[in-house]
């Protein structure tokens, strides 16, 4: 999970990573109470999952509480590269002297977490990497050490920070990284890192992943999820616990194993290709064992998208036999006409690999019309596409 | 022969117990697996603990089947094994590998091949099953799941060397999908180091940057780990990449006839 920039530095602050005072806002009203709370120049800041927010107009200065609230009622519903602004930071804004970059982040080629720090910062850093690659240290931080003393200023160091911030930024270094830690995050980021004309040096910006899987040890991280920009139908799948995206497209998809359906969105896009652009609508992975009552869940789900035109079931019998996936589409169906909304849509099942006869047999003798039956994966994607286009 | 597990593998399970672990530690034991020990169960947040006592036993091969390992355990216990220099890891979140007719160490069905010729290395459990399966009559020597998440132990590169090393192994698949670079370093790899053809495939072109696609690693940022560049980077060292998997095990009988 990405966070904003406001709950970013929350973290930071909670472990001792230098911030400027600021609070979130949700109207024009709030950010003017903050600012006259503030008491000085504050810097009003569109709240996106996104970069580029400064170039779009998402970062606004005002020099008193009545600006404040006009700068504010500019930036809140704009539109940046898709994200619509519901919140703003507003904060004391900083006389910054100069600008710098720190990071943590998870180094997955070399299977271990990098630091990599500049003094050019304020800038993308990835074009920093690349017009001037000798501006950019990159230290590798062993996981089981971690971002010691020692570290921290080997990194400072290599990025050649001047002597008046050096230490300020070492202490900063090890507190990011506990951030990292403590936190069970898979990236901690600072840009602009910056000295400012009293001399200190403060994170003005905080760019925050947190690894999902660790969710279970940390209870407080429940309230950092906000779902205002997360597609409704995926909502709902992740309240049934299923594995959906949603994508734009005609043909519903379910299958086992993230890898199998990835490629069954391939194959369909291939596919449809023939067929005027005919696309995947989403990606559900309905894992191992898929029981009726996950069928249904995903039949349910995938039917609920007014964009499907047809249905895909691609499911490989490992371990699961494919006797038991077919009854499990078959009660599925059952299972949602009694609901009263029985399925309207094709439904094309192609289901190989253990006990796959048996399975087919079921389908074939359950009499529901809906569905069809294809033997192999490329030619269930063709005629998928083909119910999906309407020929 | 066969690569990482054959006939004489000892295998304890950790997490024999319950009702999954005790239905995989049968289906082993069907497909000839010499499961000599096992240890009661434990859900992702006690997986760390139970590698690194594998770590401290010596153990030669630690398979990570568990889902869902915070991502520091990981980094924790793969930093551990490397210390060690004792222990590979396969995984986490993977299905484990098999040397059909041999040994059978994870949750890969024992049943839907047969001893053979080529070897597989796949991110993708059920892409590997799928592979096994189209290309069952001509069987394979060993099948590796490396599993989906952004750090794992054993790599493409280690079963690609491990295969051109092994002389049963005619022909070499290899299964990836989207996200960071392993494909990519695959390919460098194979261009000085393999000389066994080598058929490729790899999931997820129609996978939109951002999204997560049910692998912790499955995910396209910015302009890297994009299929599309997996599939350059390995077409361009002489790897046939079938568009479909249908169409990779056809380049395979291609390949595997031609010989």
């Amino acid at each position: 999970m990405d966070l904003y920039e406001y709950q970013a530095k929350e973290l930071f602050a909670k472990h001792g990573v230098a911030v400027v005072p600021g609070k979130v806002c949700f109207t024009p009203e709030e950010a003017q109470a903050v600012a006259t709370e503030i008491g000085t120049t504050v810097v009003v800041k569109a709240q996106v999952k996104t970069g580029g927010r400064g170039k779009a107009g998402g970062v606004k200065l005002a020099d008193n509480p009545s600006e404040a609230k006009d700068r504010a009622q500019d930036i809140l519903g704009l539109d940046i590269k898709g994200h619509v602004v519901h919140k703003v930071l507003v904060a004391e804004a900083a006389d910054i002297a100069s600008e710098y970059y720190v990071s943590f982040l998870l180094d997955r080629t070399n299977r271990t977490f990098l630091a990599m720090a500049s003094v050019e910062g304020g800038v993308e850093i990835e074009e920093v990497a690349v017009n001037n690659p000798d501006a950019l240290a990159m230290i590798r931080v062993d996981a089981l050490v971690g971002c010691t003393l020692e570290k921290a200023t080997e990194i400072a160091d290599a990025a050649k920070f001047p002597a008046e911030v050096r230490e300020q930024v070492i202490a900063m270094l090890q507190s990011l990284w506990k951030v990292l830690v403590e936190e069970d995050a898979t990236l901690v980021e600072v840009n602009p890192l910056a000295k400012i004309s009293d001399g200190r040096v403060l994170a003005l910006d905080g760019k925050v992943s947190l690894d999902d899987n660790a969710q279970y040890r940390h209870e407080s991280h429940l309230a950092l999820i906000d779902n205002a920009q997360t597609d409704p139908i995926e909502l709902r799948a992740k309240e049934l616990d299923l594995n959906y995206v949603k994508l734009q497209g005609e043909v519903g998809i379910i299958g086992n194993g993230a890898g199998l359906v990835m490629s069954t969105l391939d194959v369909v896009a291939y596919a449809g290709e023939e067929f005027g652009g005919v696309k995947p609508a989403n990606f559900l992975d309905i894992g191992g064992g898929a029981s009726a009552q996950v069928m249904a869940n995903g039949l349910d789900i995938v039917l609920g998208d007014p964009e499907v035109k047809a249905v895909f079931v691609n499911v490989f019998g490992g371990i699961t036999a494919c006797d038991a996936v077919a009854n499990g589409i078959v009660q599925a169906v059952a299972m949602l006409a009694e609901r009263g909304e029985p399925i309207t849509k094709p439904i094309v099942c192609r289901i190989d690999g253990n006990n796959a006869i048996e399975g087919r047999r079921i389908l074939d003798e359950s009499g529901i019309t809906l569905i069809e039956r294809v033997e192999t994966m490329d030619d269930a994607a063709r005629r998928v596409a083909q119910l999906a286009a309407g020929k | 022969m066969a690569i990482f597990l054959n006939a004489d593998s000892k295998v304890l399970v950790q997490g024999m117990t319950g009702a999954e672990g005790t239905k995989h530690t049968r289906r082993m034991v069907q497909s000839g697996t010499n499961v000599v020990a096992g240890v009661t169960p434990g859900p992702p947040k006690f997986a760390k603990a139970a590698v690194i006592e594998a770590i401290d036993a010596a153990i030669p091969l630690c398979v990570v089947i568990t889902e869902g390992i915070p991502i520091h355990d990981t980094a924790a216990f793969f930093q551990y094994a490397e210390n060690s220099g004792k222990t590979k890891l396969v995984g986490p979140n993977c299905p484990g590998l098999i040397s059909p007719g041999l040994s059978n160490a994870g949750i890969i069905p024992g049943d839907i091949t047969q001893k053979g010729r080529i070897g597989l290395v796949s991110k993708s459990g059920t892409l590997t099953y799928q592979m096994m399966f189209e290309l069952r009559d001509l069987g394979f020597t060993t099948c590796v799941g490396i599993g989906g998440d952004p750090i794992i132990g054993t790599t493409h590169i280690d079963c690609l060397a491990a295969f051109e090393a092994d002389p049963e192994t005619e022909v070499i698949v290899m299964i990836g999908e989207i996200g960071g670079d392993a494909e990519e370093r695959a390919a460098a790899f194979i261009k000085d180091n393999v000389t066994k053809p080598v058929i490729g495939y790899v999931a997820g072109f129609t996978a939109p940057e951002g999204k997560t696609m049910g692998h912790a690693g499955a995910i396209v940022s910015g302009s890297s780990g994009t299929a599309a560049a997996k599939k350059d980077a390995l077409e361009a060292v002489g790897v046939r990449v079938g568009k479909t998997p249908s169409e990779a095990a056809r380049l395979v009988r291609e390949v595997l006839a031609a010989l």
